[in-house]
């Protein structure tokens, strides 16, 4: 190795400096509302908490199993999560693999591709879509957090690429020994996918764990709420006639801190500890869906 | 094609049938869901009456958009709010991975890079509703740690989401961290795609880091960057809906309300169905244009394709 230069290890002591810090941007505050939920409101409301507990405190947490509301909110979260995975995986797997065929094969391909690219393009927006999930009686059911969003275009295209990435001597034998086509995608082209699946099923599961708008205006009864939007709900002030900057900031004190931060956590925590074991599968699925070609 | 040829051998046409049978059901949803949306632009035309319905309500042309244009309240400052804190977002969000990525491929202990990146990745996967949740808490005038640092520093405590000036800076601040980290990911893939042996000769030749960086890591991300920089424009109208609408209050209307909140209040809040659907047109409009354009360029440049 040749020896660096005097400026080039004062660039080096910058670089760390400065990717240190940013990286310490992105986990302090997690951590600060961590220790917050666990220290006694007095502390958390005169701004004593910092990055450890002060006065420990189990209380937030023991109050927030104990509200029938919230416990209620993570099962329908729960609910939502599994129901939505199983509708959009099977969707997007049985729909990508006729697609990922050829013109010659398939010919209905390009006009069928693009009729789904194109609601990447257009939406109807908010009010209309919001009458049709109305009109087909969705409204106040669990579909309305499913079906509204049951084709993710986005997944489709991902796994169509892949999917036409997988040699075609494999489906040509599967063929000549009498093999049909259902049989073909499940036993030939999902297991030789599974890459590409796992990434796919994590990024379904965390949508549909962070989603909260769906649950705010088709749910009518706040009792239904997933948990993103009850939290939503009691983040975010409750009133919008108040037009006093200090007036609001008061509003939101009521609410308990240390609470509102166990309830918090409570959410975030599921994502966090997964995450690290998910890492990679994120990461191939970022470069899976953008570098392809 | 050998593949055509046994096809053929094996009826064609019942293979096809069962590919179409696989992708009606995802055919039918999308209708329904992403089509059926559209028949309801009917009502933007309409002076839409809810006891009325689609095909009772009085059609009035073009009424609701001129009434839009020229008289609704606040259109236009939400218009100008949007592409105010959109274009912002653009540009930040565009640089900010691109300098992070490459400050990261100087660092040489790998188990550092590594842990560096794994937490960077962090924010972007909790959602705007937690975030929100975190930057009430953190910017409170009050208690939050930031103004507890800058009080203690002697300065005044800054009501960050509650000043009309200050509002759009937090957003672009807070998106860019969220999301910078997440960003660095299609970077630092094109980076490990550099041949080190470049790098090797590079040293070899005298060529100092600042000119190794600028001479062999700039030019190969620069395809990456061209991309990620034309895919971005789709996303004029889009400001931010998920963290503006967990963040902004009526305080900072003034700055902060873009286009989506903005419809959100007309339609579930006015209850104005008409309107709200006509600037839903509006912006479906320019952002089809926009992302049609974008993907259009990338493909000429890029040669990126869709499909």
């Amino acid at each position: 190795m040749i020896k660096k230069s005097p400026g080039e290890r004062t660039f080096d002591v910058f670089n760390y400096f400065i990717l240190t810090i940013l990286a310490l941007s992105c986990v302090l505050p997690f951590i600060h509302l961590l220790a917050v939920s666990f220290s006694s409101s007095a502390a958390a409301t005169q701004g004593r908490v910092g990055l450890w507990p002060t006065d420990f405190a189990l209380n937030s947490y023991i109050y927030a199993f104990q509200r029938p509301d919230f416990v209620r909110s993570f099962g329908i979260t729960i609910e939502r999560v599994v129901l939505g995975l199983a509708v959009n995986m099977l969707l997007v797997i049985i729909t990508a693999y006729p697609l990922s065929k050829s013109k010659g094969v398939f010919a209905g391909r390009t006009p069928i591709a693009w009729f789904f690219v194109i609601t990447m393009f257009v939406s109807g927006g908010l009010v209309p879509t919001y009458m049709i999930v109305a009109g087909t009686g969705l409204k106040n059911t669990i579909w309305s957090l499913i079906l509204p969003g049951a084709v993710p275009v986005f997944y489709l295209v991902i796994l169509l690429n892949f999917f036409r990435q997988i040699p075609k001597e494999l489906e040509e034998s599967a063929l000549i020994d009498g093999a049909g086509q259902f049989r073909i995608l499940w036993q030939i082209f999902v297991p030789l996918s599974i890459p590409a699946l796992a990434t796919l099923t994590i990024y379904t599961i965390v949508g549909h764990w962070n989603e909260w708008f769906n649950g705010l205006i088709y749910m009518d009864d706040a009792r239904n709420y997933p948990l993103q939007t009850y939290l939503q709900n009691i983040i975010t002030t409750p009133d919008f006639s108040l037009y006093d900057p200090l007036q609001l900031e008061l509003m939101r004190k009521i609410s308990n801190k240390t609470f509102r931060a166990a309830q918090i956590m409570i959410v975030t925590v599921p994502v966090l500890a997964t995450y690290p074991f998910l890492q990679k599968y994120f990461i191939s699925g970022m470069t899976l869906g953008s570098l392809k070609g | 094609m050998n593949l055509e040829r046994v096809l053929q051998k094996k009826k064609h046409r019942k293979i096809e049938y069962s590919f179409y049978l696989m992708v009606l059901p995802a055919m039918v949803l999308v209708a329904i869901y992403s089509y059926g949306p559209l028949v309801g632009w009917t009502m933007a035309f309409q002076q839409y009456d809810i006891t009325q319905g689609l095909f009772g309500s009085p059609y009035v042309g073009w009424d609701n958009f001129v009434y839009l244009f020229t008289k609704y309240p606040g259109f236009w400052r939400v218009i100008g709010n949007t592409l105010t804190i959109s274009v912002a977002k653009m540009v930040v969000n565009f640089f900010v991975p691109i300098i992070v990525a490459l400050l990261l491929n100087e660092v040489t202990v790998r188990r550092y890079k590594k842990s560096l990146q794994t937490v960077m990745y962090l924010p972007h996967f909790i959602s705007w509703v937690v975030i929100s949740g975190l930057m009430i808490d953190i910017l409170s005038p009050t208690d939050g740690v930031v103004n507890v640092i800058i009080k203690a520093l002697g300065g005044q405590s800054i009501y960050f989401l509650g000043t009309p000036a200050i509002f759009p800076a937090v957003m672009v601040i807070s998106d860019a961290w969220k999301g910078f980290g997440f960003s660095t990911i299609l970077y630092m893939a094109a980076l490990t795609g550099i041949d080190p042996q470049l790098y090797e000769a590079a040293t070899i030749d005298g060529a100092s880091r600042w000119k190794r960086c600028w001479h062999i890591t700039v030019p190969g991300i620069v395809p990456i960057m061209v991309l990620s920089g034309i895919l971005s424009l789709g996303s004029l109208f889009n400001a931010g809906f998920d963290q503006i609408f967990n963040l902004y209050n009526p305080a900072v209307y003034s700055t902060g309300d873009v286009l989506d909140t903005f419809t959100y209040r007309i339609g579930f809040k006015n209850w104005q169905y008409d309107i709200a659907t006509a600037v839903g047109i509006v912006k479906s409009c320019v952002s089809l244009v926009m992302i049609s354009a974008s993907y259009f360029i990338a493909y000429k440049l890029a040669d990126y394709r869709i499909f």
